[in-house]
């Protein structure tokens, strides 16, 4: 798998890699953020920032799933945890120290409170981090379809622990969680995730990746340390997952155990194959893509009274491992592809 | 002391129905090296199967054993109702074996020389499929059984303090567990199917090489395989009266820990560690709390994995490079 290396020549060449780009990405998410409300329909905004949550899931996925070849099937858990975590704390925050939060006179949310909230997210994260880190340590020592049982077994214990405490309201859910998600914050993640997963999977250490998914017997023989790799890629996949869990929670303002199911492990898992499982810009796509074909298969279903959306899923599912198991960008990035067919003009002419 | 008796019994009916299901995953593990997800579905296709054939011809078959039995067909009789739902369990068998052949032509088959983890995709997408699909076709509401035991009385032993009440039904399906196990480990071990499974799952191309249909034997593991748990299923169905669309998923899921915790591949550890799961859930519920029965399975898995992976009656499999 050559291909990660030549990418990122080319990419270093293109510039695109430089941060002021991404700096630039993350105020033109904060400009949108102050018109966007007024221009766009609720509706239309909503599905905006659930696209955005799930480009964090998928994307984060993706470094474990894709490029480490290593079948994880418990996002949602972690998700739960860094959503739950994060809630909670915010909750009681806000219980116990309203003033920090709103001003008493204007009613308008004070820097300290986004402060919190960024801390809560960021603990939320850490807490799914280290989750991961003790589901990973023993079971990533297994091969990949344990490691996938195993994953998804331990996102069902998750969701029955948090079923079993009263702390956060149990089979009732946590409730009362004051929306501080908005769009300026869930893209300036966004960015900040593919700029992290990027800058990870263009390392050293994402060759150490990279080998572990292409060959583990070869990557072992020389000398690299496969497991601690993999407990990494997930740990770090962990925390995104975390994040947007946190996010979610924070945006949605209730939280109960089944919105954590296998079956939203399963739709990332979902966007991660059909973008190009070790492809960062398919992932991103494919996220999008999904988030939009959910809210557009409403109709259909309310013309026909049945959901259809899951089962459209799972028949696309099955046709890509079928007839293209790569997705649709297999592990090239969109760069690759425009700048290949540039290349190919060039050649023509 | 009855209580604990009560708690074992129906620790053995439920692991009964762990066992079918999960000899079908070992058994398709063993050969293909595969998780096959779908099995759980399968397992839920068996159930409504049962649930549209007693509906459909339940009583007409009553009738009929009635008439066998007792000389009149409106005498309910209990060796009559057992044989409507051995009946019944074997037209489920029978469409459950049709539809694990399906799959397997249709979406593992095409994708045998990929790498392992599109497998396992496909497997999560067919399952879903079934879930969704089934969800659609089926209505996504539970769906009560037809009460086949309807005027048998439970057994009761004991008096008011050590009352022990044993369901007939319990017994019925533990022992037709037990008796379609038999015939699996007949099949297995003493017919040349049998030796041929054994042999592909042992090595693919040796036994391609040496003559043996590797295809036909695969599509007939996957066959058997969901036969049983279509006949699980059935048995599900009646001893819970209510089936579901999405009832497959999780029993499927722990068919899959018990496997693994008796040594995935191993038939006999299939069964072992299904009555370890069945019994200790049971006990759990009992004695403990029943609202984390459903981790229970899971962190047996985990614990497994972490002490001895290959599990209780697995050989451990040096990997070749």
């Amino acid at each position: 798998m050559g291909s990660a290396y030549k990418s990122e020549e080319k990419s270093t060449a293109a510039g695109i890699m430089s941060l002021r780009w991404w700096m630039l990405a993350i105020g033109f998410a904060w400009l949108l953020n102050y018109f966007l409300p007024d221009v766009m329909s609720p509706y239309y905004f909503q599905i905006l920032i659930l696209a955005g949550i799930n480009v964090i899931l998928s994307v984060s996925l993706n470094l474990v799933n894709g490029f480490t070849g290593q079948f994880s099937m418990g996002h949602a858990g972690f998700m739960s945890v860094g959503g739950y975590l994060s809630a909670y704390l915010t909750t009681q925050f806000v219980e116990s120290r309203p003033e920090l939060f709103t001003d008493s006179v204007t009613g308008e949310l004070l820097a300290t409170g986004i402060v919190i909230y960024l801390a809560a997210l960021i603990m939320g994260g850490l807490a799914a981090t280290i989750v991961g880190y003790i589901v990973g340590l023993p079971s990533l020592r297994l091969r990949g379809d344990y490691l996938a049982i195993v994953t998804l077994g331990f996102g069902e214990i998750i969701r029955v622990v948090f079923l079993n405490t009263d702390a956060v309201g149990g089979a009732r859910g946590l409730s009362g969680i004051k929306q501080f998600t908005s769009f300026g914050w869930v893209y300036t993640l966004v960015i900040v995730t593919i700029f992290c997963v990027w800058r990870v999977v263009h390392s050293a250490h994402g060759r150490i990746l990279l080998s572990i998914r292409e060959d583990e017997v070869a990557a072992t023989a020389m000398g690299v340390n496969t497991t601690q790799g993999k407990v990494r890629a997930f740990a770090m996949g962990a925390f995104f997952a975390g994040v947007a869990g946190g996010l979610f929670a924070h945006y949605l303002t209730t939280l109960s155990p089944g919105t954590f199911d296998f079956n939203r492990s399963f739709e990332v898992i979902i966007m991660v194959v059909l973008g190009g499982m070790g492809s960062i810009s398919g992932s991103v796509v494919a996220a999008i893509l999904l988030t939009v074909l959910k809210e557009a298969l409403r109709p259909l279903q309310q013309i026909t009274g049945v959901d259809l959306r899951m089962v459209i899923y799972s028949l696309v599912l099955i046709i890509m491992m079928l007839a293209r198991p790569k997705g649709i960008f297999g592990t090239n990035e969109i760069g690759d592809l425009i700048r290949r067919k540039k290349g190919a003009k060039g050649g023509a002419t | 002391m009855a209580e604990f008796i009560q708690y074992l019994i129906n620790g053995l009916s439920q692991g009964g129905t762990y066992a079918l299901i999960a000899l079908g995953y070992t058994m398709v593990f063993g050969i293909l090296q595969l998780i096959n997800f779908a099995h759980g579905e399968v397992y839920m296709l068996g159930a409504f199967s049962g649930l549209y054939t007693s509906k459909l011809a339940g009583p007409q078959l009553s009738a009929f054993f009635n008439k066998i039995f007792n000389g009149a067909a409106d005498q309910m009789s209990t060796p009559a109702a057992i044989c409507t739902a051995i009946v019944i369990i074997m037209v489920a068998m029978v469409v459950c074996a049709l539809v694990g052949f399906c799959v397997e032509r249709l979406a593992y088959r095409p994708l045998r020389s990929s790498p392992r983890i599109n497998l396992l995709i496909t497997a999560v997408g067919v399952s879903l499929f079934f879930q969704y699909s089934g969800q659609i076709i089926f209505g996504s509401d539970p769906k009560a059984y037809p009460d086949l035991f309807e005027n048998l009385e439970s057994w009761t032993f004991g008096s008011d303090e050590n009352l022990l009440v044993i369901n007939p039904l319990q017994v019925f399906v533990f022992v037709t567990a037990i008796v379609l196990m038999l015939i699996l480990r007949h099949i297995i071990f003493h017919t040349r199917l049998g030796r041929a499974m054994r042999a592909v799952s042992f090595n693919h191309d040796l036994a391609s090489l040496m003559g043996i249909p590797t295809d036909r034997v695969i599509a007939a593991t996957f066959m058997l395989g969901s036969a049983l748990a279509g006949a699980a299923g059935v048995m599900v169905g009646m001893t819970y009266p209510k089936v579901e669309p999405l009832m497959g998923s999780l029993p499927g899921l722990k068919a899959f820990c018990a496997a693994v915790l008796g040594g995935i591949g191993n038939v006999t550890g299939a069964v072992l560690g299904s009555f370890i799961l069945g019994l200790a859930e049971a006990l759990l519920s009992g004695y403990g709390t029943p609202t984390y029965k459903d981790a229970l399975a899971f962190a047996i898995l985990i614990f497994i994995l972490l002490i001895k992976p290959s599990g209780l009656l697995g050989v451990h499999r040096t990997e070749k490079v």
